[in-house]
């Protein structure tokens, strides 16, 4: 059973990921955002995160498209983490389950799905649980976030949209000297 | 170059500051050749905004020549332009249907949070309007970095003075929009409370969309002398009892509509670790929140209520019974700047709609500082300032 599928909850409708009284066994986060381009487009897209620009790719991507395909979140002041991971199932154009590798020091899985909006795009739904070991890793992940992960994916998907709209991403840098040295975590 | 920065309460200054520069491709940097300090700078300037840093630059209304253009700019160089205040990508679901100041797109992502917290949803950005609003950079300054500016800024045709087109930048399409969200009807009344620079141009405004009357509150003499001379009956606040001033003026019957041209200052924004500040602002502010409240008084039943005027966060003794009971219709919302420039353009350049008689004040860049101090200060003299950044300036030529 996927506990992070939406709509598993008994009493209503609403994503389980939501819910104030059932407690997931791992740490779960979702977002979602409307982009007001095709299904197609931003599959492919996301499917291949070499094709996306440097900054999205390296705030929160997998590269499915890879032989090694990692799950990568950008912490605070530049530092990353990535995992191995593997998908579990596929539906073209539809969702994306992945899972992070056995050997892999986190354990980790998610969902990505895609959805028609008519006159609206596609909604694009990202769901990701793991498990904080309390361990090396647990420590790392939390001086990495300093805050909400699911903050991390809410940014990550406002600038996928940004991007896919308007064809670049919203930057109150002065000139691109400042540009560069926020994208450097300054 | 030279920019007005924000340090602190009261605390602004021209300084030298680094350039801007093309950062995406669908940017324009301008070179301002006029800009106006807004009645909500003074939000700024008295520090009731929150996410504010020292060195920030101000100015929204400004307007100038086109020095470079990115690549995926439609504009060129040495075209001149007014800037919208508001930030949009035109490209998202909002700017589809013309709302413009719901962008999806102009904040950057990481300034998105502010707003979702306080409001729900993030807004459109805003030039030189805290951290909340996007961070950038604002145009009271010699150059400006302007993001999407393919979408935003209007080209303004040769031999047009900049004092002519200047406001198309905030006031004039705000006080238009005040009035269009009053559907006003052949026969209307419609009431305006504040005769700063955005309730007079509601005033004209009113008067064009086919108002038979417009009824103008303020204080100071000369404002209400500005509204007397664009055809409103006037009511000083502090001469006469408004509601019953307004009742005896309409008959018994109430104002068509009513806009609230007015807005906080006393009354914050914001996010929850103010909610004890907004709450002492909001007590404090009991005579300011005055105007809406009784605009929604006063309206007739089933009237229109419009609300331009700024408001960041929470206000008690709200008539909420009043606006249910005579069910009233409340409209609200930052102006979508780019929806109505270009018709705003044709009345200016047509001689429908005037916007210089607003300006009391033309001052050098350099001499923005004093501007502030002026216009904080002499709410009843100062109207509207402007600041010429190629202007000599007065403080300097003092000094001589």
């Amino acid at each position: 059973m996927n506990e992070h599928a939406p709509n598993h909850a008994e009493r209503d409708d609403a994503p389980v990921v939501t819910s104030k009284n059932i407690k997931a066994s791992r740490e779960l986060i979702a977002a979602s955002v409307t982009i007001n381009r095709p299904r197609s487009e931003i599959y492919a897209m996301v499917r291949n995160a070499a094709s996306l620009p440097r900054p999205l790719r390296e705030l929160a991507s997998v590269d499915f498209a890879s032989e090694t395909p990692r799950w990568r979140i950008a912490g605070a002041r530049g530092r990353n983490a990535e995992w191995l991971v593997e998908i579990t199932q596929e539906d073209p154009e539809v969702a994306i389950n992945w899972q992070s590798q056995a050997d892999s020091d986190m354990t980790a899985s998610g969902k990505l799905c895609f959805a028609d909006v008519p006159g609206r795009g596609t909604v694009l739904t990202a769901t990701i649980a793991y498990e904080l070991t309390g361990g090396l890793v647990g420590r790392l992940l939390g001086s990495l976030f300093q805050t909400d992960p699911s903050l991390t994916l809410r940014r990550a998907l406002r600038r996928l949209k940004q991007y896919l709209e308007t064809g670049e991403i919203a930057t109150a840098a002065r000139n691109a000297r400042v540009a560069a040295e926020e994208r450097n975590g300054g | 170059m030279r920019a007005l920065t924000w340090h602190g309460k009261h605390d602004v200054r021209v300084e030298t500051v680094d350039d801007p520069g093309i950062v995406n491709p669908r940017d324009a940097i301008i070179k301002v050749t006029s800009t106006a300090i807004c009645g909500s700078d003074l939000h700024l300037y008295d520090h009731y905004i929150p996410s504010m840093q020292r060195g920030d630059i101000l100015g929204h209304e400004f307007m100038g020549e086109v020095v470079e253009a990115g690549p995926a700019s439609s504009l060129k160089v040495g075209q001149r332009v007014v800037v919208p205040f508001t930030i949009a990508c035109g490209s998202c679901y909002h700017c589809g249907k013309k709302q413009y100041s719901a962008c999806d797109n102009g904040l950057p992502a990481e300034n998105q949070d502010i707003a979702r917290e306080a409001y729900g949803h993030p807004m459109s950005g805003l030039f030189g309007y805290s951290h909340m609003t996007g961070g950038y950079s604002g145009g009271q300054a010699e150059y400006v970095r302007v993001p999407f500016s393919d979408v935003g800024p209007i080209v303004i045709p040769d031999g047009i003075e900049d004092d002519q087109v200047l406001f198309l930048s905030d006031i004039l399409p705000t006080g238009w929009m005040a009035a269009e969200n009053c559907d006003i009807e052949p026969g209307d009344i419609v009431a305006v409370w504040g005769c700063g620079p955005v309730g007079l141009f509601a005033i004209q405004s009113a008067f064009l969309l086919g108002a038979e009357r417009v009824i103008a509150i303020d204080h100071f003499p000369k404002r209400l002398e500005l509204a007397r001379q664009l055809g409103a009956e006037t009511i000083d606040f502090e001469e006469s009892a408004t509601y019953e001033a307004m009742m005896l003026m309409t008959g018994g019957v109430g104002p068509d509509a009513v806009i609230d041209a007015v807005g906080l200052e006393a009354h914050g924004l914001f996010v929850d670790n103010v909610v004890d500040q907004i709450k002492a602002s909001t007590f404090l502010g009991t005579d300011r929140t005055h105007a809406i409240r009784q605009a929604i008084i006063a309206c007739r039943k089933g009237g229109r209520v419009s609300m331009p005027a700024v408001y960041g966060g929470f206000v008690d003794k709200f008539p909420l019974g009043a606006l249910m009971e005579k069910g009233l219709t409340l409209k609200t919302g930052q102006t979508h700047v780019q929806r109505y420039m270009p018709a705003l353009l044709t009345a200016v350049l047509e001689g429908k709609i005037d916007t210089t008689f607003l300006i009391s004040h033309r001052l050098s860049l350099e001499d923005a500082a004093d501007g502030y101090r002026l216009f904080h200060d002499q709410q009843n003299e100062a109207t509207k300032i402007v600041l010429k950044p190629g202007m000599a300036s007065r403080r300097a030529a003092e000094a001589v």
